[in-house]
């Protein structure tokens, strides 16, 4: 019998003790067909963001993106300003005296990438964001110390309350919880 | 062979892990954010932090005073146009660098044990180029006209001069120095997390959660997380190179005899890190016993610490050989004299005392028992970071006092608002590292977290 789906329920969420039950309880979750899963832990495990089947991230292509903007805009800014806008004779040296101009290049190269980076990373992750359904679950404050957590949402379309519920137990948590939004 | 070699290694790594054994997730976070949060502030942090405070003051005393006279006020007069400002920036700046070094670079090389100094090591980087970028910006003249470094529509409709090293120093400094602040925030992020969720006060609950911004320890973030920190990590390696590098073409495009060397960009940058690890380690020390971190901070930190010292000190004192030897070589009478004055001019003593710091008593670091001993380590720390502000006396000022030109050779002695200045920086730099050790975790909990034997997955 099919739960009757609660609109306010963000998802289901089972608590472990460390980071080799998680990444197991992540892996079988997804085995069994979970997609919108994801998981909680207080420092990065690379095995878990493989087993929740997240493996990709945009932010290399932006950070090198932003480091070509960067040098080319550092290269043509000085070009412009030295050669077009005001060409000025310094020691007899060409207006364009391109090897003089390659450390200024290499900064911007450097800076504009380097904020893509910071910049692209809180973006792609949603920061700053005050308020997310996982801080409602009384146990949460642990995931910044010594806990673990896994989450079913409820916008997988495979979940369904009371099984999800069921199989999370199966995966021997210390407990499961309701997360409300 | 190997075998035997492989016993010997592990042997050294049984008695000095890189983390205390028994250390767990809960009692790491607990003993680094009890700093923060919940011990008692030691009467010895407000001692430190009053005296530091009080020498800042006697900076903003010398700043003020130079905002109403001018750098007449200073030593510095033709022909040594440069003297302790330029010195003391280039002395901060190579300070800075071993925190690029540890944080960036040991990462990159996954030196495992750079994980409990690096939060430290980047602090006492952001410290130092704070520091540094005061100098250049005291020693124009017009100090409130900085602005007119940067390119900016003005006006006067005129530009930079792009083809000076003076203003690659502007922007190598400037990105610098935001880069290692963003580095170092980035790493903060999920400290500030576990500190929002420890602090029981409702300000400092809002103070870091505003600086987690939210951060919950979602696996997809912290994916995309390691993503942008080992980029940023590949970004700050060339970048600290470039800084030093860029440093030493102030001098080195010059057409000043002892400035004018091609061997300046690598003998400054070994420079910079090695002075920089002396200063950690100065640091370090008196630190870990204050707030009994001696399971974080352990023995192997000290010992490669003080073989990195060794290894650029050696570069370093292969570079003052190399500048006597091209002195000699280039059969220019110019050359000849500088390294001749250097040594046996007015200011030979520097040039001797420098040999004596920086030459040979890094050599002391080949014994173990010299690194295994904390107090004879930290006096060669003194005695090293002495050494690195007289090598960049002897660099600026006696290049600088006997050019070509006997009728304009003259003397230089710094004043007491020069060496007000200099001692007003170290205080400012204690007195922003003591605020940091108490508002901040000074080792980053989250990735101390990541060397515990339990953070490893078992399949």
């Amino acid at each position: 019998m099919k739960g009757k789906p609660n609109p306010h329920l963000y998802g289901v969420m089972a608590q472990f003790d460390n980071p080799s039950a998680l990444v197991a309880a992540a892996r079988e979750t997804y085995e069994a067909g979970y997609r919108q899963i994801n998981g909680y832990s207080p420092f990065p495990i690379e095995e878990l963001w493989e087993a929740i089947g997240f493996k990709r991230t945009a932010l290399p292509i932006i950070v090198l993106i932003g480091g070509i903007v960067g040098g080319l805009g550092g290269f043509f800014m000085q070009y412009w300003m030295e050669v077009i806008d005001y060409p000025i004779n310094v020691g007899g040296k060409p207006f364009n005296s391109w090897p003089a101009f390659i450390p200024i290049t290499f900064e911007c190269t450097v800076l504009v990438a380097a904020f893509s980076a910071v910049l692209g990373m809180l973006a792609l992750n949603k920061l700053p964001q005050p308020y997310h359904p996982v801080f409602n679950a009384p146990n949460f404050a642990l995931a910044t110390r010594d806990s673990f957590f896994l989450v079913i949402e409820s916008k997988d379309p495979k979940f369904d309350h009371d099984e999800a519920v069921r199989f999370l137990r199966t995966l021997e948590p210390r407990e499961v919880i309701d997360v409300e939004l | 062979m190997d075998e035997r070699h492989d016993e010997l290694h592990s042997s050294v790594h049984a008695t000095h892990p890189v983390v205390g054994t028994e250390l767990t997730f809960g009692s790491v976070t607990d003993k680094i954010s009890a700093i923060v949060l919940k011990r008692k502030t030691p009467i010895s942090w407000f001692i430190g932090f009053a005296v530091s405070f009080a020498l800042f003051q006697l900076m903003m005393l010398a700043i003020t005073k130079l905002l109403f006279v001018g750098i007449g006020m200073w030593g510095v007069n033709v022909p040594v146009a440069w003297g302790m400002d330029i010195l003391n920036f280039v002395w901060w700046i190579g300070i800075g660098h071993a925190g690029t070094l540890i944080s960036a670079i040991l990462l990159l090389l996954r030196q495992k044990w750079r994980t409990s100094i690096n939060r430290f090591a980047e602090a006492m980087t952001l410290f130092a180029v704070a520091q540094a970028g005061m100098y250049p910006i005291m020693h124009l003249g017009r100090p409130w006209l900085a602005y007119w470094l940067f390119p900016y529509p003005n006006t006067m409709g005129i530009w930079p001069q792009f083809r000076s090293p003076l203003m690659w120093d502007v922007f190598a400094v400037s990105t610098y120095a935001t880069v290692s602040a963003v580095f170092w925030f980035v790493g903060l992020i999920p400290d500030f997390a576990t500190l929002r969720d420890r602090a029981k006060s409702k300000t400092f609950q809002m103070i870091y959660g505003m600086l987690a911004m939210g951060w919950r320890g979602s696996a997809r973030h912290w994916h995309r997380y390691e993503m942008a920190y080992l980029l940023l990590a590949g970004l700050a390696t060339p970048l600290v190179l470039s800084v030093h590098t860029i440093v030493s073409f102030d001098f080195a495009v010059g057409i000043i005899p002892g400035w004018h060397a091609t061997i300046f960009p690598p003998y400054f940058v070994a420079g910079a890190i090695y002075a920089g690890f002396a200063m950690v380690l100065l640091l370090t020390i008196p630190l870990r016993k204050l707030f009994g971190l001696e399971s974080f901070i352990t023995m192997r930190h000290m010992h490669n610490m003080a073989k990195i010292m060794l290894a650029t000190g050696l570069i370093v004192f292969y570079g003052y050989l190399m500048e006597a030897f091209f002195g000699w070589y280039s059969g220019n009478q110019y050359e000849q004299f500088m390294i001749w004055n250097r040594m046996h001019g007015p200011y030979a003593v520097y040039y001797w005392a420098l040999i004596f710091c920086n030459g040979l008593t890094p050599q002391l670091l080949w014994f173990k028992k010299i690194r295994s001993n904390l107090l004879v380590l930290w006096v060669i720390c003194i005695v090293v970071s002495i050494g690195m502000w007289l090598e960049r006396f002897v660099i600026v000022v006696t290049s600088l006092h006997r050019d070509y030109l006997p009728s304009s050779w003259g003397m230089y002695s710094p004043s007491q608002w020069d060496w007000s200045m200099f001692i007003g920086t170290i205080g400012f730099f204690f007195a922003l590292l003591f605020l940091f050790i108490r508002f901040l975790p000074m080792i980053s909990i989250f990735e101390m977290r990541t060397i515990l034997p339990e953070a490893e997955v078992e399949e």
